[in-house]
């Protein structure tokens, strides 16, 4: 959506080199901080999701608004592996990452036969079938979702019902997910993306099939979205209905916007804000709604580039 | 074949609002290139709008069934001047951001004082009761809502395509700068169009009520069935819009009657055979 994007010079790749270094030792560090690490966990598995929608909107030009499927899909999967097949934390997060590619197969190939403002709708109208399906199957338990998911020992070693080692298996997670984005922004496969969100006859006439690199971004876009709803179950301990409602949806499109569409570290930041307005302003009702779209507002009126796209644009960095 | 010919006409009201709803979104994007998708929220405030006039001025149905529109109508003519104007020339995805973060502020709003319950509104005297028709009971008010649903949507049609305010309005859909060498307002036309569109959701909003009572967020769910309605239907052609919106109605009322599971699903997975079979819609032209 930013056509400032700087092509990944040397010195780009070195900036974000360093800021990544900042973040990890930063989230290393957050224990000692005395910050409340649920409130931390929380926010890192929604910045994993930004990020994973970020790959699409910020480098293909595809806005989906409907990841919070994917979200719901990788969360009921692993809580309904782990509680009633009793799969150890790694293998539930595996078939719950494997249901949601498989899911993201499916929907892409039915949402890249549109591009730019038909995209979106037809990923809401997709997420709203999602949602109703999940309201009626059993396995979901309905308005109740699954509840009371025990968390297990992570490869029958890390006890991840102790907080801090739950802690740093979510950083982990958090980071391995990060890198993979970062990765494929920076391979081939993520500058033909680039061109496709630039102009995509002049890369068809180039002779990339487009439409196989859309798809493959919406699947990996999916599955990573559909990881963080994984790993979200072990710090929740719970998988409901909000997670894959509209609202969710709209959720994971204001962190980026609010960081920065576009932005390789934007997403993170955005998420951070978005969970800590809701964590301060959960005893204002419904004003919180209305807040979040003052946000949403504000952000497509005077800020576009977002948090992070302003910061780079004023020191002509790439962040 | 009494519970089959009761379903039919729930669908065909559904329908009746999914096609005003639909062709105000044709309408709107033609013109601004925008998906409003503050749509749904606008479609609310007309049915507050009505809720308002009769509990604090008494005003009644025939009077809302005008003021209504006119009044919501101008309210997103406000934002129209105050904040759609601002996106021309920008990515039309801008505009679906923009409009959604309007349908959180107005349902948030509407929702912290009137709560998640529903306001019931009377139907107005003259249509209370029903007749039979030998193979069904009709109520009347519902009979007059589809029949009045379609009055507007073909009027609408003729306006747009028939009417020389139209063909200027066709015109700078096509090509805005030269309409205005013409000497044609077009800033302005931009304005009132986004009126009407909104003004013809207020109107679907005002008819919902005596059916579907007066609720803070009615309009959140159907707004998104009228986005599948309209990745059926295409946007190209405003009469595309207005039958695709019925015949969808329909097919969902059918289907609460052979398979009451699949309700609230069909139109998605319509949608989705759509999308499979003929990607650019059954009547729109290629993006």
């Amino acid at each position: 959506m930013t056509d400032d994007t700087l092509p990944a010079t040397p010195r780009v790749i070195r900036d974000e080199m360093i800021a990544f270094a900042v973040m990890t030792v930063l989230l290393l560090l957050v224990p000692l901080t005395g910050l409340y690490p649920f409130f931390v966990m929380q926010g890192l598995c929604f910045a994993l999701l930004a990020c994973a929608f970020n790959l699409l909107i910020g480098y293909g030009g595809l806005l989906s608004f409907g990841h919070a499927m994917f979200l719901g899909t990788g969360g009921y999967v692993t809580a309904h592996a782990v509680k009633v097949w009793g799969a150890p934390p790694e293998l539930g997060i595996l078939i719950g990452l494997a249901a949601s590619a498989g899911l993201g197969i499916i929907t892409g190939i039915v949402a890249i036969r549109r591009q730019g403002i038909y995209f979106a709708m037809i990923t809401l109208a997709l997420s709203q079938l999602i949602y109703f399906i999940y309201l009626q199957a059993p396995f979901t338990h309905g308005e109740d979702g699954i509840q009371g998911i025990p968390q297990g020992r992570m490869l029958g070693i890390f006890d991840l019902s102790k907080p801090m080692v739950l802690y740093y298996v979510i950083v982990a997670g958090f980071l391995f997910g990060f890198l993979v984005i970062f990765r494929a922004i920076n391979s081939p496969f993520g500058e033909v993306l680039k061109s496709i969100r630039e102009n995509e006859q002049r890369a068809i006439s180039l002779g990339y099939k487009t439409d196989q690199y859309k798809l493959l971004a919406f699947i990996l876009s999916g599955a990573l979205a559909g990881f963080a709803g994984s790993l979200k179950v072990f710090v929740v301990q719970n998988a409901s209905l909000s997670d894959v409602e509209v609202g969710m949806s709209g959720l994971i499109v204001l962190m980026t916007l609010v960081g920065g569409l576009g932005t390789v570290f934007g997403p993170v930041i955005g998420a951070f804000i978005i969970v800590a307005t809701q964590q301060y302003l959960a005893g204002f009702g419904s004003w919180v709604t209305v807040i979040q779209g003052s946000i949403f507002v504000a952000c497509v009126l005077t800020f576009r580039r977002g948090i992070v796209g302003e910061m780079a644009h004023l020191f002509r960095r790439s962040l | 074949m009494q519970a089959l010919y009761a379903q039919l006409l729930v669908g065909l009201i559904n329908g009746s609002f999914y096609a005003l709803l639909s062709l105000g979104l044709a309408v709107i994007f033609g013109m601004l290139n925008i998906i409003n998708f503050a749509h749904g929220a606008l479609y609310m405030m007309g049915a507050f709008c009505a809720y308002f006039l009769l509990n604090i001025w008494g005003i009644g149905y025939w009077w809302a069934l005008i003021l209504a529109p006119i009044a919501v109508g101008i309210f997103g003519m406000v934002l129209e001047r105050t904040m759609l104007q601002w996106l021309a020339g920008l990515d039309h995805l801008y505009g679906l951001l923009l409009t959604f973060g309007l349908a959180l502020i107005i349902q948030g709003i509407f929702q912290n004082y009137f709560g998640s319950s529903g306001l019931p509104y009377a139907i107005p005297d003259e249509l209370k009761g029903g007749m039979n028709l030998g193979f069904m009971f009709l109520p009347i008010y519902r009979g007059w809502v589809v029949v009045f649903s379609l009055v507007v949507c073909l009027a609408t049609w003729y306006l747009i395509e028939r009417t020389r305010l139209g063909a200027y309005l066709r015109a700078a859909t096509e090509n805005p700068t030269l309409v205005r060498a013409f000497g044609i307002n077009v800033p302005r036309m931009i304005t009132l169009t986004y009126g009407l569109g909104v003004g013809l959701a207020a109107l679907a909003g005002v008819l919902s009520a005596p059916i579907n009572q007066v609720r803070p967020l009615m309009g959140e769910n159907i707004i998104i069935v009228v986005f599948a309605v309209v990745v059926i239907g295409g946007m190209g052609s405003i009469m595309g819009s207005i039958i695709t919106g019925f015949a969808l109605g329909v097919i969902e009322g059918l289907t609460k009657y052979f398979y009451p599971e699949a309700s609230n699903t069909v139109v998605f997975v319509l949608m989705v055979l759509v999308l499979l079979v003929k990607p650019t819609g059954l009547t729109g032209r290629a993006a």
